[in-house]
């Protein structure tokens, strides 16, 4: 007798399944993830990771594999006797170790759960350690059972504020800040092109555009030339204003130059998608009152061109986004603006705001019965598809299982994508991120298309 | 400028009961003061608030999730104090010690340290045996800590381990020693033994607390002696020690001594001279 043998994915219970205390397929990663991500934006940096080695191997190889390029980063190398006696003296050992071994300019300390359970006090063991004369060691608690990798690597660009930003004066310079998200190197490239072309001069911190991108070349870099200077982020006290990027991952820094430099800091949406790239632009162009260059309104103009020669491809198709919080409020606001119908929006980031400002966005469109979910997790997203199917999933890799259960096109966008590569070196963000979205989006619904029609419907030209 | 005071001692010394008679005497005293109960059985604030009728930090997180308002987990008690308790684990599983940096954390999230307190008072159970009961010293926390003792062995015993743990975080931060309060137990010269320690370790006897069965009445009514009896001789007592503590100005790393050195004191001070 042949039995059917089913799939794990075919076995996803049909209806609502009540899970409180856990998380199945969670749509989001640990803390120290993004803390470590956010340390390698700055020049000459080593990330330290305060635990056990395997906390730091995990999260060097993920980041590895998103970028496809060597993540250094050092560990406290915890033992038995570290979990009982405290981590004071791995992590003191660390610090004159790293600096006369690895010589970075900067050791950004990370926590993990060991750590963090033990309650090591991270600033007083720092303040007693030998740090070599020049050199500086900044730290952020980060452990995992707290919030996401967005809420790590936001407490990271704090901590560079608060260990690192200086005032000269009260006199503000006619610079600004930009706090980039997080995002790929090459999105954080494009930031500072666009910023470029608008001719002001900007601080971008963290910033892993010639980090985590950078070419080959003959000779091995251990710190590779790109990341915000520590001068440039000392620096940042003496700017006029800050562009926080993204609420999740850059608020609580930008508050904190408000807070204790008078930076003003002004709260926007990553720049993805046509209305949140005008924002960031036209913030620029306000606050400094500037004229935005010709060119950047030429890129502008070859958007709503694609958008008006494609949008039969995708106009009111039905999608699911998932990922995080910032990137999917970014892309939400697209898609409405590409005709599409937002159906499900999920994060796996902990935060109310998340569900006020995709309702802010469904209600100004219109949209009526969408589904609204922080602190979700993947199962979540997959049976609101299989009641009611989507065209189209925008999420990350974790989405792929989903995809091929339900039969839905992925579009790849956010953090980790694993199984795709050369998508860290292509802008999401800006005019330019637009276009690739589009064709994107576009590429995937007519492919499927494609693939589904009968032979008499089987176009040339699409 | 509020007043972060963390209260430490050895289990059963009379911490809480201690702690909760002076936060009463302030009150009473027109201060503003914020008492949090750092122990996993969660009855610091017991007599503040006429009984256990406080849910915990923790069980409050582990109940409705991370999102808690304020006035969940903060009571008002005795003439206005503000009470929280941070609870924790039952006896024999999880980690307290965690759960103290947990609750903390969140009261500091959800905006508890207000302005317009004078005092915040943290009552930390016995000793500081692993880094999450060394949360209220840490630094922007508790500057000024008092250990109650007695005049028996363990208690000071204790009391010098704790002394340790402060010494510690003192070193390095600001965190000081504001004195040893006496809760007495009528051991025999328990008076100059408790000075003598406590100038060992470079502090002072801030207080010394007798005995008085007043208190254990008190306590079954749920009630702190300044409220259950407010003309009474202990009553006034608790007000000299709230006023001592108020009124202090030496704060010290204090200087922890060897085993034997403690035993030999006791020798000294405490038998000899009742032999």
């Amino acid at each position: 007798m042949h039995k059917e043998v089913k799939t794990m994915l075919e076995c996803v219970p049909e209806g609502s399944v009540v899970h409180t205390t856990g998380k199945i397929n969670p749509a989001k990663t640990c803390q120290p993830i993004g803390a470590m991500y956010a340390a390698l934006g700055i020049h000459g940096c080593l990330p330290h990771s305060h635990g056990s080695q395997g906390c730091c191997a995990y999260h060097r190889m993920h980041l590895s594999r998103h970028f496809r390029d060597p993540v250094l980063a050092s560990s406290s190398c915890f033992t038995e006797g570290a979990s009982v006696f405290g981590g004071a003296a791995n992590l003191k050992t660390s610090i004159k170790n790293v600096f006369a071994i690895y010589n970075p300019e900067i050791m950004a300390v990370h926590t993990t759960c060991l750590s963090e359970t033990i309650g090591d006090d991270l600033p007083n063991i720092i303040k007693t350690a030998e740090i070599p004369e020049g050199k500086v060691v900044i730290h952020v608690n980060t452990p995992s059972y707290q919030g996401s990798h967005i809420t790590g690597f936001s407490g990271m660009v704090k901590a560079m504020v608060s260990y690192l930003a200086q005032a000269e004066g009260a006199e503000k310079k006619n610079q600004l800040n930009v706090i980039p998200g997080f995002v790929n190197p090459g999105d954080m490239r494009e930031i500072r092109r666009i910023v470029g072309l608008l001719g002001v001069k900007m601080i971008m911190f963290p910033d892993t555009s010639d980090v985590l991108d950078s070419p080959l070349t003959s000779k091995y870099e251990m710190y590779p030339k790109g990341g915000a200077t520590i001068a440039e982020i000392r620096d940042s006290a003496n700017s006029s204003a800050t562009l926080a990027l993204g609420a999740w991952a850059s608020n609580d820094a930008t508050d904190l130059l408000q807070e204790k430099f008078g930076v003003t800091g002004i709260p926007l949406k990553l720049p993805i998608g046509l209305k949140a790239t005008d924002d960031f632009i036209m913030a620029v162009k306000d606050w400094f009152g500037i004229d935005v260059p010709a060119s950047l309104a030429t890129e502008r103009g070859q958007v709503v061109d694609t958008l008006i020669d494609t949008h039969f491809h995708y106009q009111g198709k039905k999608v699911a986004i998932f990922g995080d919080p910032d990137h999917v409020i970014a892309l939400t606001e697209f898609v409405i603006t590409m005709g599409m119908i937002p159906k499900y929006i999920l994060t796996g980031t902990p935060g109310k705001q998340f569900d006020i400002e995709i309702q802010k966005l469904l209600s100004g469109a219109g949209i009526e019965g969408s589904k609204v979910k922080a602190e979700g997790d993947l199962l979540e997203l997959q049976q609101w598809i299989r009641a009611e199917p989507v065209d189209l999933i925008l999420g990350t890799t974790y989405g792929k299982y989903i995809a091929r259960a339900e039969d839905i096109p992925l579009v790849r966008v956010g953090f980790p994508i694993l199984d795709r590569a050369v998508h860290p070196l292509m802008p999401v963000v800006g005019y330019r991120g637009c276009l690739r979205l589009i064709e994107q989006i576009s590429n995937a619904l007519l492919d499927r298309r494609d693939r589904d029609c009968l032979d008499e419907d089987y176009e040339l030209v699409l | 400028m509020k007043r972060q005071v963390a209260i430490y001692g050895k289990g059963g010394i009379g911490k809480s009961t201690t702690t909760q008679n002076t936060v009463a005497a302030l009150a009473e005293s027109g201060k503003h003061v914020m008492v949090v109960g750092c122990d996993p059985k969660a009855d610091s604030t017991r007599l503040l608030l006429h009984g256990l009728c406080q849910k915990t930090v923790l069980d409050t997180l582990r109940d409705e999730g991370d999102d808690i308002e304020l006035d969940k987990i903060l009571k008002p008690g005795f003439k206005n104090t503000m009470c929280v308790e941070s609870g924790g684990p039952e006896p024999g599983v999880g980690c307290a010690g965690r759960g103290i940096i947990t609750s903390i954390n969140l009261l500091e999230s959800l905006g508890a340290y207000t302005d317009d307190l004078d005092y915040v008072f943290y009552d930390v159970l016995g000793d500081v045996v692993c880094g999450g009961f060394a949360m209220p010293i840490r630094e922007g926390k508790a500057e000024e800590i008092y250990i109650v003792a007695s005049g028996e062995l363990m208690a000071l015993y204790a009391a010098n381990n704790i002394a340790k743990g402060i010494k510690k975080y003192a070193d390095n931060g600001k965190v000081r020693l504001g004195g040893i309060i006496c809760n007495s137990r009528k051991v025999d010269n328990e008076r100059p033994l408790l000075e003598a320690f406590a100038e060992e370790l470079g502090s002072q006897l801030i207080y010394f607390v007798p005995r008085d069965n007043l208190v254990q009445r008190a306590e079954i009514h749920k009630k702190t002696v300044i409220d259950f009896d407010p003309t009474s001789g202990q009553a006034n007592e608790y007000r000299n020690l709230a006023k001592a503590i108020d009124e202090n100005k030496l704060f010290v790393i204090p200087k922890p001594m060897k085993q034997e050195r403690l035993e030999e004191l006791m020798m000294q001070h405490g038998f000899l001279d009742a032999m």
